[in-house]
């Protein structure tokens, strides 16, 4: 019975949902190959090992805690060494992790260091006989390519948002692993965090997305987008390619084609008119609201639930109903 | 500086796309097909980081079938010095691969920088860049918006999830592209025309075996039909109650 490993992402000390994500696609599919182990790998600050209770019920048998003070910050050349360790060390059928900022610089390194053949970014993971089968969104979302992932161990990235994590509970026993090279030996130094970091829930995160596009008229207007995020708690503000190319919001925000990808529970699209670059980036929304001046603009052709009006009226009134809503159900 | 731009060849973004009779490509009939938009980037900053710091070389690389020809000689035309193609009837979904050959070609090179656009349109892995820089052994530096160079050491700005970092690195390095940082520019006739004279060698690309292929490829499932439910403040209510009860998400 092939065993897989997992690398569950922290922050903090913390694991992210993702974490939980990959986990839960580690352990069905460790069961799908016929119910071997789960080994999740967590890398942080002395403490880390904590998690693994967490990770027990989620489905992971071992929890190997790699602690190092270096750790305070990610430290993608440590990480991805020590991972490839752990894999030569021992034999697994598959690496999973989730295809977050994480896991995009770690996937490939362990992959390229194992040879390992790598499906980055896939959705759906089964096993069938002795490969892997692998569903993976391309062409932004507008082609689902099924991929055969031939070759052991194999790196499979989990697109954020894509598994709900599912209790499965195991009584995970600990290891410790020292780093398989030197945190301290970082080739990139990070000199500096710009923005972000203030308790902003990440737009891969978020249960619930308000976004806002040139609709709006002026870069100001946006805390109309604000008060309305603020009203769900929840949720995280997006903005368009126009606006952040215009400066209103910065880059790191942009849902899109070419920016953020993501798949909330409730995606609310103000002012925004639905180009195809835009709807590639949140069109798997589990739920769509578009509030719009122009009844023919695309974004209602993809919504579930429209609104043809004045943004900077409507979004105001919804953000008052919304807090309503909210306080009455505590 | 030496400084090679890996390059894919993609279909135009905004396309439309259908399946092809095999199940196993998309139907290219009327597709338009260029550098793919971050690799652009890529160029244009080989370019310009050149333009800047004197005189230097840059080597345009790409994996692919004979058509990835023509995208080569865009990218010579909007300046690059030589190209070198990697022949293979159809570039593996398998980025390991693609980074194996890559790196084949690239390790005798001594180059300073290779550049990567942060990841390719159709299959959006971001792998490549990244294993080919472990392939080779040297620092990699993923979706950078900005970028400088000075006495053998770079500074980039990086976009992350909701924040953004600055860090440093040692060269010889590999950077991979993210948008924001350069506007691609337009090759002008004369270049168009030079460049058909440009260097352009063809080698078999190393691949060596597929492990990860493709079994079908399908367009994803239409949404449901959604509904304007109102116009202006009057439909609020309604759509909250809609949120509440049918959605369920609020």
């Amino acid at each position: 019975m092939p065993n897989v490993l997992v690398f569950a992402e922290t922050r903090a000390n913390a694991l992210r949902k993702v974490a939980l994500e990959a986990t839960t696609a580690a352990r069905v599919l460790a069961d799908a190959l016929g119910g071997g182990e789960v080994h999740a790998i967590v890398a942080g600050t002395p403490g880390v090992g904590s998690v693994a209770a967490q990770l027990g019920q989620y489905g992971a048998d071992v929890v190997v805690a790699v602690e190092h003070p270096s750790f305070a910050q990610f430290d993608r050349e440590a990480v991805s060494a020590t991972i490839a360790a752990r894999a030569k060390a021992e034999s697994y059928r598959a690496i999973v992790l989730g295809f977050s900022a994480q896991g995009r610089d770690v996937g490939p390194r362990v992959a390229a260091k194992l040879d390992a053949p790598i499906a980055a970014d896939v959705t759906e993971i089964r096993a069938a006989g002795d490969a892997i089968l692998v569903k993976h969104p391309a062409y932004a979302n507008k082609v689902i390519v099924t991929l055969e992932v031939k070759g052991s161990p194999c790196v499979l990235s989990v697109r954020p948002s894509a598994v709900s994590p599912a209790a499965a509970s195991r009584s995970a026993r600990t290891e410790t692993m020292a780093p398989a090279s030197d945190p301290g030996a970082s080739r990139v130094v990070v000199k500096e965090i710009v923005e972000g970091g203030k308790g902003r829930i990440d737009l891969g995160e978020a249960p619930v997305i308000v976004s806002g596009g040139r609709g709006l008229k002026a870069a100001e207007n946006f805390k109309l987008v604000e008060e309305l995020a603020a009203a769900f708690g929840n949720a995280a503000v997006g903005a368009t390619r126009a606006v952040t190319d215009d400066g209103w919001r910065p880059h790191s925000d942009q849902i899109g084609q070419t920016g953020r990808q993501v798949s909330p529970q409730l995606y609310v699209a103000v002012g925004i008119s639905g180009a195809i670059q835009h709807l590639a980036g949140m069109r798997t929304s589990k739920t769509i609201v578009a509030i719009n001046k122009d009844k023919e603009a695309p974004i209602f052709k993809v919504a579930d639930y429209g609104i043809v009006g004045d943004v900077l009226e409507v979004v105001p009134a919804l953000t008052t109903a919304v807090r309503a809503a909210k306080a009455s159900h505590g | 500086m030496k400084i090679a731009v890996c390059i894919k060849r993609t279909p135009d973004s905004e396309s439309r796309f259908k399946i092809a009779p095999s199940s196993i490509s998309i139907d290219e009939t009327g597709l338009k097909f260029d550098i793919d938009d971050f690799a652009s980037y890529a160029v244009e900053v080989a370019l310009q980081l050149n333009e800047k710091q004197g005189p230097g070389e840059t080597v345009v690389v790409a994996v692919g079938p004979d058509a990835v020809q023509e995208t080569l000689r865009k990218a010579m035309s909007m300046g690059v010095d030589r190209a070198v193609h990697l022949k293979t009837d159809s570039v593996p979904y398998d980025g390991v691969a693609v980074a194996k050959a890559l790196a084949a070609e690239l390790a005798p090179g001594g180059f300073d920088l290779v550049l990567f656009g942060k990841h390719a349109f159709d299959t959006s892995s971001g792998v490549v860049g990244t294993a080919t820089a472990e392939l080779l052994g040297i620092p990699c530096v993923t979706a950078a918006s900005a970028l400088e160079i000075s006495a053998g050491r770079g500074t980039a700005r990086r976009e992350l999830e909701g924040a953004a970092e600055k860090v440093e690195f040692p060269l010889p390095a590999a950077v991979t592209i993210d948008e924001g940082i350069a506007r691609p520019r337009y090759p002008s006739l004369k270049n168009i025309m030079a460049a058909k004279k440009k260097p352009l060698e063809v080698k078999p690309a190393q691949l060596g075996p597929a492990r990860v292929t493709v079994k079908s490829m399908e367009l994803p499932p239409d949404r449901p039909a959604g509904r304007i439910i109102g116009e202006g403040v009057a439909a609020v209510p309604e759509l909250v109650r809609l949120l509440q009860t049918e959605a369920k998400v609020l």
